[in-house]
């Protein structure tokens, strides 16, 4: 039985292919740009806090091939990831679907309900909208990342003519400290939902093309954990399950 | 077909030509990026102000010893009188009064000492204090025209130069250096005077400074003509 909605408008749908092929060359390159100079601290002193001070990212995960041509990829898809960034913002405010995301009370409770669930603690899985509280959560921390990003981007790419956003991260080391971290957070919030998408809801990936999503097929109704009840199960067997 | 489809496979024509124009067509990429420099260059100079400066707490620690020496040619270039007679600073090209300064005269004219950073491309800071004398100075005392709108740095590190736009060299910190870090400046470093700017990024300071020449256009650079940005701006 299909139980069909429309579940991303085409604004949400566009942003986010655009988004992954703008963050791939972001993080690429700028990747590429932090090898020819893999460290934190300035000459002569030193940077504990990084363990692998000096050693450099493995080249296949760079773009861009070297520095300046790496140097050129950034700041021409920094446009496209920063436009891209504000249309799916601006669309998020005024379609008022910015509530599928912002936290609000009780979504701790309802997260911690949620790794119950995936830990095996609790049978049933819990009540949800369009989002569980864990997806909720991570939507919300990454466009609160990509912000982070852009302004530490911005302080490090104009330290003197844009001082005055430099000065937020402390100064110029500290604000590229804060670009790498975030990058390297949001691209591990990003490989987490690329792997809880084929473990536990391959069906979204329908909504995320075509914008339709089968609410019959959802982790909801199938009480699919990663990699559990991957197969949306017949309607009958469905009742005879939640009946149990 | 219906507008979803349509903007699906416009979404994914899209991110298509983008991979592709990187790995298929590099010739196309490159243009698409040459565009986005061009953009990125008049949006910087549009957010350039000689107002915006670069400050290093007083009480920094200097890089000294550790500040990086670097040059193009295969062994520290040296001035050697001896050979090539007494170094002298030329400012010429669209300014009424060329000079020639040797580096006592450049000495006595109006000293600026500041501690400021030093980007480099590659992604370090440097702090260092620098002294010197203002480009802007050096532009007023040789009455550089209406038409000079670029500047050209030139030394005698092989053929190293760098051009830079008239605003960023008429900027404050903008300074033809003699001495670092209260010394006078080390052949490691562009002795016997070199350009110094926290507004640029390093590759754009010429060292070892022998030449500025004011022109109504840009003449490029040893990395820029090489691929990098050739405004490098901070």
């Amino acid at each position: 039985m299909a139980d069909l909605v429309r579940r991303n408008h085409w604004v949400v749908r566009v942003t986010h292919w655009v988004n992954v092929v703008a963050i791939i060359v972001m993080a690429g390159s700028g990747m590429r740009i932090f090898n020819a100079h893999p460290a934190f601290a300035r000459p002569g002193e030193r940077f504990p806090l990084n363990p692998w001070e000096g050693h450099a990212i493995p080249k296949w995960l760079t773009f861009g091939a070297w520095l300046g041509g790496a140097r050129h990829w950034h700041f021409a898809m920094m446009w496209i990831l920063v436009l891209n960034g504000l249309a799916y913002l601006v669309f998020l405010f005024l379609h008022g679907e910015w509530r599928d995301v912002v936290p609000r009370k009780g979504d701790a409770r309802d997260a911690i309900e949620m790794l119950r669930f995936y830990l095996f603690l609790r049978r049933d899985h819990p009540i949800q909208g369009k989002h569980n509280a864990l997806q909720k959560s991570a939507y919300f921390a990454m466009p609160v990342l990509g912000v982070i990003i852009v302004l530490s981007g911005l302080a490090i790419w104009k330290p003197v003519t844009l001082g005055f956003i430099t000065v937020l991260f402390v100064n110029y080391k500290w604000a590229r400290v804060v670009h790498f971290v975030a990058m390297v957070l949001l691209i591990v919030l990003a490989l987490i939902h690329v792997f809880m998408v084929f473990a536990v809801d391959p069906y979204a990936l329908r909504s995320i093309i075509t914008g339709w999503y089968n609410r019959a097929n959802s982790p909801e109704a199938r009480n699919a954990r990663p990699f559990y009840h991957l197969v949306a199960p017949r309607r009958s067997s469905a009742e005879s399950e939640t009946d149990a | 077909m219906d507008r979803r489809r349509f903007v699906t496979i416009s979404a994914a024509s899209l991110s298509g030509a983008l991979l592709a124009a990187c790995n298929a067509n590099p010739e196309k990429a490159s243009k698409l990026l040459a565009l986005a420099e061009h953009g990125n260059e008049s949006i910087e100079r549009g957010l350039f102000r000689h107002t915006a400066m670069d400050s290093v707490p007083s009480a920094a620690a200097l890089a000294g010893k550790d500040f990086p020496k670097y040059f193009i040619s295969d062994r520290v270039p040296v001035w050697d009188p001896a050979v090539r007679g007494v170094w002298r600073l030329e400012v010429s090209g669209a300014v009424r009064t060329p000079l020639s300064l040797t580096l006592e005269q450049l000495a006595a004219l109006p000293r600026v000492a500041q501690k400021v950073d030093h980007f480099c491309v590659e992604g370090w800071n440097a702090r260092a204090e620098w002294t010197g004398v203002r480009v802007s100075e050096l532009a007023r005392l040789a009455g550089a025209t209406a038409d000079a709108h670029y500047v050209d740095f030139a030394g005698f590190d092989n053929d190293y130069h760098e051009s830079w736009d008239m605003e960023s060299a008429m900027h404050p910190q903008t300074l033809v250096a003699y001495g670092m870090d209260g010394r006078m400046l080390g052949p490691g470093h562009g002795a016997p005077a070199r350009v110094h700017s926290p507004i640029k990024l390093g590759y754009k300071n010429t060292k070892y400074l022998t030449r500025m020449v004011f022109m109504p256009s840009r003449n490029g650079g040893y990395w820029s003509d090489q691929g990098y940005e050739w405004y490098g701006g901070t």
